[in-house]
């Protein structure tokens, strides 16, 4: 392996950058849900190149696993947040998530 | 530098990227969820690339077989209006996505090219048994068993509560736009409730 960890790195935060965005600009609940998981994705990949470069052991590659099972968790979780939420209102803009206001 | 692996990262970056920017943009969910499946396969190819095979097979197994699936679902349950929609400010936050996106890309190309010091960081030589599933899955239980365990509860309690959710219908009437049944046998979104008691009252009113 000759290619830098920095690279791993840079590749990384940019996926990041764009989940974060996306997250924070759109208005549509399903592509913010596909943004955190951008987020998660980046993380990951973070973590198991700091795992392969710097500890012996598996230690980022089980953290790793463990994020991957709790971002499927969420995804069920959300979609389904996002189903009942079109069912009452119709829509699936997060502007109109309005039920709590006021 | 290896020149054959360079040419696989870049690869996976430029797929990852793309998917990613893709993901920001689309107006239709279905373009973003292809974007985030492409992704989704470039960071399981740079998994490859770090030695972490295990890892690579579970990333596509479930999110690419999973998850992406299960946005797909419910994309296709939602229709068509599941799009955004066309006004000015919806346009205008996906465009600034894109235009972050792309400066955040160039940034990312400039430090490349800054970056080539002989100071950087390269890869050690792998352990013999780096990222199969067998020393993994040895880690896994003799070290985090207690919270592997407590992933599997995770999972059930998050089927459980998905499920409670997404078929959960006791809403409050007031909130709801008022609903028009075109044939009152066939309205399955009603709850039964309201019902009965009108047939109750027709039917003692024939009596």
């Amino acid at each position: 392996m000759t290619i830098p960890l920095e690279y791993f790195v840079i590749v990384s935060a940019a996926i990041f950058l764009t989940g974060a965005v996306g997250f924070l600009l759109r208005r549509n609940l399903l592509v913010l849900l596909m943004s955190i998981e951008l987020m998660l994705n980046a993380v990951n990949l973070t973590l198991v190149a700091f795992n392969r470069q710097y500890t012996g052991d598996h230690t980022g590659q089980i953290f790793t696993f463990f994020i991957i099972a709790i971002a499927a968790a969420e995804a069920a979780v959300g979609l389904a947040i996002v189903l009942a939420f079109f069912r009452l209102r119709n829509t699936v803009r997060s502007d109109d998530a309005d039920l709590l206001r006021n | 530098m290896n020149t054959l692996e360079l040419a696989f990262f870049g690869a996976c970056t430029i797929v990852a990227f793309v998917g990613a920017l893709l993901t920001v943009v689309a107006k239709n969910p279905i373009r973003g969820a292809m974007g985030l499946l492409a992704t989704i396969v470039g960071i399981a190819g740079m998994y490859l690339l770090l030695a972490a095979e295990f890892l690579a097979a579970i990333q596509l197994l479930v999110y690419a077989g999973a998850v992406v699936i299960l946005f797909l679902f419910v994309i296709m349950l939602l229709g068509p209006s599941a799009q955004s929609k066309r006004d000015s400010r919806d346009a205008v936050s996906r465009y600034l996505g894109a235009g972050v996106m792309l400066l955040s890309g160039l940034a990312a190309v400039f430090l490349l090219f800054r970056t080539q010091a002989p100071g950087m960081t390269t890869f050690g030589k792998a352990p013999k048994d780096f990222g199969t599933i067998e020393s993994i899955g040895h880690q896994l239980f003799s070290t985090a068993l207690v919270p592997f365990e407590l992933s599997g509860a995770l999972l059930l309690v998050a089927v459980i509560g998905a499920v409670a959710v997404a078929r959960g219908k006791q809403v409050d009437p007031t909130l709801l736009p008022a609903p028009q049944p075109k044939h009152p046998e066939a309205a399955p979104q009603l709850p039964a409730a309201p019902a009965a008691p009108a047939a109750a009252h027709v039917k003692e009113a024939r009596s």
